[in-house]
């Protein structure tokens, strides 16, 4: 089965004066597995919510496979919809639940059972048709609000934070159920999380929300390695953020000066030199230089001084202070071959031009 | 070590003598369980009593109710009104409980108008149903008015004024549960029913009526006592022929047959408790309570 493909174009929604979606824009490729992303009241469920029908859109457009849907109620959209509170009905039992949708298609009875229970083991439940939803476990309720929303072979499946309620370890392997659900069933996923981990092992593309608009959409690995803002930078996985001042531009990499040394770093558009500018790096691509690390350039180094060690088990973390004041984190794998920072020592660290971006 | 604490932990709960920690329930509810005996229970052991006892011991007045054509009469007119009441109350209270529940900025207002009936006395109300309904009443003079009648209808005295003003004063017993119960519903499920492909009567159908109905079941076994033993509203606005159980009860301690009267209440209370047996029995009443509460 194919994927629907999903166009929001200037999508807004405002409550009285306050707007809660401020402007998205997003297509969404037909069997993509599509994150919304971001921090609490930035938008998410808004927009799920906007796409499912349940709210009405206060400018812009959505339109599924090319169509917009705008002027349609949520029962004739034919979207799978799993909440976060799962939203099992209480008076059914769990193969009631799940041949609901069936029956509002008119789909005859013997043909809905045996439709129940194929989705029964598509979510490995098989023999659990007869319970009450109330007599399943959290991740079991979860797995049959699931079962619910693909029964009816969707083409395009919404979930507002299906896992939230979920201890880590189930989480962990509902994860992994629904990425091979995805592949299995070949149908677009638009899922909504503020869980950064869980969006970049999961999804395909991710898109960064904040404040009601997308602040940056990409593959996972491009938003963690090339954030284009300081919000996303922070948002997902943790940042050093360095002032600098522009002094030119060199073999296609910008040359700065940060806390009285030369940084490189790679950047896409041309600030003015003199200017001043935030550039970023990860905590675990720094390294302390020690004897034959790093090679020579395209390495960055500056001289610092630690401030604080803490060993966290399988790494060290490390907080530094760079000669004008500036607060860096570094991250290296722990090792019994290493040697242990202490807290006053002076140290210098380095880290390679491409991991070094301007945000 | 810690073998020789671990007795004394054991130990230390056990204080001798009464257990408060169960006695507190008993406690709080004794003084209403005292009031309730004395002031309830025992006069109407001792009213039922009189069924049984007078002049001696006896089954009599029993039997020859049965034979009774007043009383037969009597009983059916109450308890067909009773249905009445019921599903008339049921019928207009479901869709102002439903608007309750979605209502947000009006909630107050509907909530004032369905509670301000129910803080007034139930016999001003009937006096006030007396005057719309009089032959020089309200609905008449505006039927008369608009042309729809040639002269005044007789409505005052009438089983229908009975079950108008029944209705209306009852309603508020119907609505709260009903309206409780519906704001009980978590709002997500009509969503994901939505969602799921069911169009607005669906969603109602098959998720919201299913959901209320321990609010129904409650409401509708509320109405149904309370009105099986109506008094004062059936004896002021209802006919003279159309008489209630407890009419007659009243009629029969005015005529000092008292054990005519205890008879008949005997029977009333026996319904009551029948109904709600059977309210039990069918629809699981305790546990409809339960799920609504959640
Ligand atoms: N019905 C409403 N009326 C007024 N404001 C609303 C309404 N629904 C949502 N909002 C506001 O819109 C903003 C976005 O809400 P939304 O539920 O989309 O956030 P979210 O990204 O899903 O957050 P969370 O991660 O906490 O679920 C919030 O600031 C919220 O307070
Ligand atoms: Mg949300």
């Amino acid at each position: 089965m194919e994927g629907a493909s999903v166009t929001l174009s200037g999508l807004e929604k405002r409550y009285e004066n306050f707007g809660a979606v401020r402007g998205v824009s997003i297509d969404i490729r037909s069997g993509e597995f599509l994150t919304l992303l971001g921090p609490s009241g930035s938008g998410k469920t808004t927009t799920l919510m906007m796409i499912a029908g349940f709210e009405t859109p206060s400018a812009g457009d959505i339109a599924i496979d090319g169509r917009s849907v705008v002027a349609l109620p949520p029962h004739r959209r034919n979207i799978g919809m799993v909440f976060q509170n799962y939203a099992l009905f209480p008076h059914l039992t769990v193969a009631e639940n799940i041949g609901f949708p069936l029956k509002q298609r008119g789909v005859p009875k013997p043909e809905r059972a045996r439709l129940v229970e194929e989705a029964l083991e598509l979510v490995r439940l098989p023999g659990y048709g007869a319970r009450q939803p109330r007599q399943l476990s959290g991740g079991q309720q979860q797995r049959v609000a699931l079962a619910r929303a693909i029964v009816f072979k969707p083409r395009l499946l919404l979930m507002d934070e299906p896992l939230g309620a979920l201890d880590k370890q189930l989480r962990e392997s509902l994860q992994l159920e629904m990425r091979r659900l995805h592949a299995d069933l070949g149908i677009t996923f638009i899922y909504v999380t503020h869980d950064q981990e869980e969006a970049l092992t999961m999804s395909d593309r991710i898109a960064v929300m904040n404040e009601g608009r997308v602040a940056q959409i990409g593959a996972p690995e491009e938003l963690y390695d090339r954030p284009e803002n300081r919000f996303v930078a922070s948002f997902i996985g943790e940042s050093n953020f360095l002032p600098a001042t522009v002094r030119g531009r060199e073999d296609g990499v910008l040359v700065a000066e940060c806390a009285g040394t030369l940084v490189r770093a790679t950047c896409a558009g041309t600030p003015a030199t003199g200017e001043a500018v935030t550039l970023a790096t990860r905590p675990e691509r720094l390294r302390f230089v020690d004897g034959a690390w790093p090679a020579p350039p395209p390495a960055n180094r500056m001289p610092v001084t630690v401030t604080e060690a803490v060993f966290v088990g399988e790494r060290c973390r490390y907080l530094l202070r760079a000669e004008d004041g500036t607060a860096l984190v570094l991250k290296e794998p722990s090792s019994a071959a290493t040697r242990r920072r202490e807290a006053g020592e002076r140290a210098e660290v380095a880290w390679s031009v491409a991991d070094t971006i301007l945000v | 070590m810690s073998e020789a604490v671990a007795p004394a932990l054991l130990a230390a709960p056990r204080a001798p003598g009464l257990n408060w920690r169960r006695a507190v329930p008993l406690l709080l509810v004794a003084p209403l369980l005292a009031f309730m005996l004395a002031l309830y229970a025992a006069p109407v052991l001792a009213m039922l009593s009189r069924s049984l006892l007078e002049p001696a011991p006896t089954l009599a007045h029993y039997i020859e109710l049965a034979g009774d054509e007043v009383f037969l009469k009597v009983f059916t007119n109450t308890l067909s009104t009773t249905v009445t009441v019921t599903l008339g109350t049921l019928l207009l209270g479901y869709p102002i409980a439903l608007g309750m529940a979605r209502a947000r900025r009006l909630l107050p207002l509907i909530l004032v108008i369905v509670l301000l009936p129910f803080w007034t006395s139930v016999l001003v109300r009937s006096y006030a149903w007396m005057v719309l309904l009089g032959r020089h009443g309200l609905v008449n003079e505006v039927l008369l008015a608009l042309g729809l009648l040639d002269r005044p209808m007789r409505l005052l005295n009438t089983p229908l004024a009975t079950q108008i003003a029944m209705v209306h004063i009852l309603l508020p017993y119907m609505i709260l549960p009903i309206a409780n119960a519906l704001r009980q519903i978590d709002p997500s499920l009509a969503r994901a029913a939505a969602g799921l492909g069911a169009g607005p009567f669906g969603v109602f159908r098959q998720v919201t009526l299913p959901l209320s109905m321990p609010g129904v079941m409650a409401g509708v076994l509320l109405v149904f006592v309370l009105s099986l033993g109506f008094y004062i509203t059936p004896a002021l606005v209802g006919g003279p022929r159309d008489m209630t159980l407890s009419m007659l009860i009243a009629q029969r301690v005015e005529q000092l047959d008292w054990a005519y009267a205890a008879t008949l209440s005997a029977v009333l209370l026996a319904t009551a408790l029948a109904i709600i047996a059977l309210f039990q029995r069918v629809f699981g009443v305790g546990t409809a309570f339960r799920m609504s509460a959640r």
